[in-house]
């Protein structure tokens, strides 16, 4: 039982910033429909955004978190305004192409800046972990819970309590009536590439002092993305949320009661399960095929 | 143009060896070659049904590491008590072994999964080489997980009673790509050009139309990927018993990018594409060596897929296609303009 919980409260970790990193890629590929294959490198890059400000400049951990989220901002709506709005109305097969080509842009400029030698980044937290009775986690950890909670959070208010939000849902629904009705459609589409790559920078940020920042850190972290966002329903805001702590959660017991070996692989079998049983991911309201 | 083209290709890439003496060259055309083939085999299902398969490279490495295997011998147990012992055999056993488990693979994933369609069947596909790949890592008892599987032997050829051939050096192992690629490339015309082409292509138009016609969606698409995935997995033999070392890096997703950026450069759902995507991303790091570091060299990589995306959406293929068209149209235009166009016309 002990173990249980103590299971329990890493996938809650490890799951506040899966649904970081699914929310971003449903939010721009239910907004714009491009398949985002920068994604894992923005991941990447705010990762070493955080390092660099963290250890290079020397600044607070606190300040450099935010610094790392806002440089994934300007660096997603970069990357919209040079690539993906002269590809508007390109099918959807050559916008993620266009996208596999920055991310490996991204992911070599990376390597050839960084090194491929695995960095850490060092955090302002006590060594010894927090005991909650049979349960012990580490402030770094329930740091990066309370962090990612808060994120979700914001997400969430802006998507649904803001002008910009509002904006946001019309262009899903329908880009072009949104457009009749006096939608800067363009705009939308820059602030929702910038706000999922800030939200995946966020995660990298998160999780890179927990563990270590390498260059190929954003494959798996990508592919598991794409997971959680077909497991959620694509386009699925509370559905990528919950999809990403279902994934967290399968990997934390599977590789505590299963096999270790196998733990990047029980999320994947999750998935192919859920996706035969029920094609249109658990919390889609409509199908979205094509 | 079009009907003698691919032979004077086929002509030219025979005769290359001839004059090319530098093996890092060499090596480099049957490293691009090899993936070619994939690029070849995934082009049957992302250009001509449509379906993309992100992880295309599963089929790759289980052709790679049922030939290597079939090859070596190997000895596991299984749960209940069971072994399964297998002698080394001939390599070409590996060969056919790589295309029927291939094949196999690729009936059982498309069987399953094209009950879903678009975005779903890729990450599918990407779970499925996701889920091989730590097979390959974990079940060390068969495949030696990350310590590789090594020493795997040459590939070798022959006629009962007329003598066998090990293919040891560059050249032959050359030929025995371009032999392959070529067998490749005739399959998936072939097939593109039957009833069952014209199927596939018509799901791709119009999945309802096609079916009210009689085509059965499922089985047409499920046939389609398990050619593939044969096609597919004949490639990875070829890569195993040419490398001689294969690990579970074999399933990397940039494997499968690789493959996704010949087809689509080069033109999806043309024969020639793949050829020519082919031709380009296989010889292009060997052309950017000398320049620079192999990161510098990956920049330019996508530099490039995003250029050729940017002004050539279609492909080069098509491109080219267009080119040669306007250019004929042009120079035909006076004896054009002379009689007024009916054809076409009821």
């Amino acid at each position: 039982m002990d173990q249980f919980l103590q299971h329990l409260v890493n996938a809650m970790v490890l799951g506040g910033a899966y649904a970081l990193l699914g929310i971003g890629l449903t939010l721009i590929f239910g907004i714009m429909n491009v398949v985002n294959f920068t994604h894992g490198a923005l991941y990447t890059f705010g990762a070493y955004a955080m390092y660099i400000a963290a250890v290079s400049l020397g600044l607070n951990f606190f300040v450099a978190l935010p610094v790392a989220i806002v440089a994934g901002l300007a660096l997603g709506a970069l990357i919209e305004l040079v690539l993906l709005r002269p590809m508007r109305g390109a099918d959807i097969d050559t916008t993620m192409l266009v996208m596999i080509g920055a991310g490996i842009i991204l992911q070599s400029g990376t390597l050839w800046t960084f090194g491929g030698v695995a960095k850490s980044v060092p955090a302002p937290f006590p060594d010894a972990p927090l005991e909650l009775g049979p349960v012990s986690i580490s402030w770094l950890r329930l740091f990066v819970l309370l962090a990612a909670a808060t994120l979700i959070a914001c997400a969430y208010a802006m998507i649904n309590g803001t002008r910009l939000g509002r904006a946001m849902r019309a262009t899903f629904q329908d880009a072009d009536t949104a457009a009749l009705m006096g939608v800067n459609v363009k705009l939308i589409y820059t602030a929702t590439f910038a706000l999922g790559s800030s939200l995946a920078a966020a995660a990298g940020a998160l999780l890179g002092p927990v563990y270590v920042i390498f260059p190929q850190m954003g494959d798996l972290a990508a592919v598991k993305a794409f997971a959680i966002v077909i497991l959620g329903g694509l386009g699925s805001i509370s559905g990528a949320t919950i999809g990403g702590f279902i994934l967290a959660l399968a990997e934390e017991f599977g590789a505590g009661y299963i096999s270790s070996g196998y733990r990047d692989a029980m999320g994947f079998l999750i998935i192919l399960a859920v996706l035969l049983a029920k094609p249109t991911g658990l919390f889609a309201r409509a199908e979205r095929v094509g | 143009m079009t009907r003698w083209l691919p032979p004077l290709v086929l002509v030219v890439l025979a005769l290359l060896p001839l004059g090319l003496k530098d093996p890092y060259l060499l090596n480099a055309l049957i490293a691009g070659g090899i993936f070619t083939i994939g690029a070849i085999s995934l082009n049957l299902l992302l250009g001509y049904t449509g379906q993309l398969s992100l992880g295309h490279i599963a089929f790759f490495g289980i052709g790679a590491y049922a030939s290597a295997l079939t090859a070596l011998g190997f000895d596991v147990g299984l749960p209940g008590g069971l072994r399964i012992v297998h002698e080394g055999a001939h390599p070409f056993f590996g060969f056919l072994a790589a295309i029927v488990l291939s094949g196999a693979c690729g009936y059982v994933v498309g069987r399953l999964s094209f009950r879903v369609r678009g975005a779903y069947f890729v990450i599918v596909t990407i779970c499925f080489a996701e889920v091989v790949r730590l097979v390959a890592l974990n079940w060390v008892e068969l495949t030696q997980g990350p310590l590789a599987l090594t020493s795997i032997p040459f590939m070798k050829l022959g006629l009962p009673g007329v003598g066998e051939l090990t293919l040891r050096t560059k050249v032959q192992n050359y030929y025995l790509m371009l032999g392959v690629a070529t067998l490749a490339y005739l399959a998936v015309a072939r097939l593109v050009h039957s009833r069952f082409g014209r199927a596939m292509r018509g799901l791709k138009e119009n999945e309802q139309l096609a079916m009210s016609v009689g085509v059965d969606a499922t089985k047409t698409l499920t046939i389609a990927a398990a050619v593939s995935a044969a096609i597919a997995g004949a490639a990875g033999s070829l890569y195993a018993h040419y490398f001689r070392i294969i690990d579970p890096d074999v399933f990397l997703f940039a494997y499968t990018v690789t493959m996704v950026i010949m087809v689509v450069s080069g033109g999806k759902g043309t024969l020639a594409g793949p050829v020519i995507g082919g031709l380009i991303f296989g010889t292009l790091p060997v052309v950017l060596r000398p320049h620079m570091a192999p990161e510098a060299q990956w920049i330019v990589y996508g530099a490039v897929l995003i250029l050729i995306l940017f002004l050539m959406p279609r492909g080069i293929a098509p491109f080219l296609d267009d080119l040669f068209r306007r250019w004929t149209v042009r120079a035909k235009a006076p004896a054009a303009a002379a009689k007024p166009q009916l054809e076409g016309q009821p």
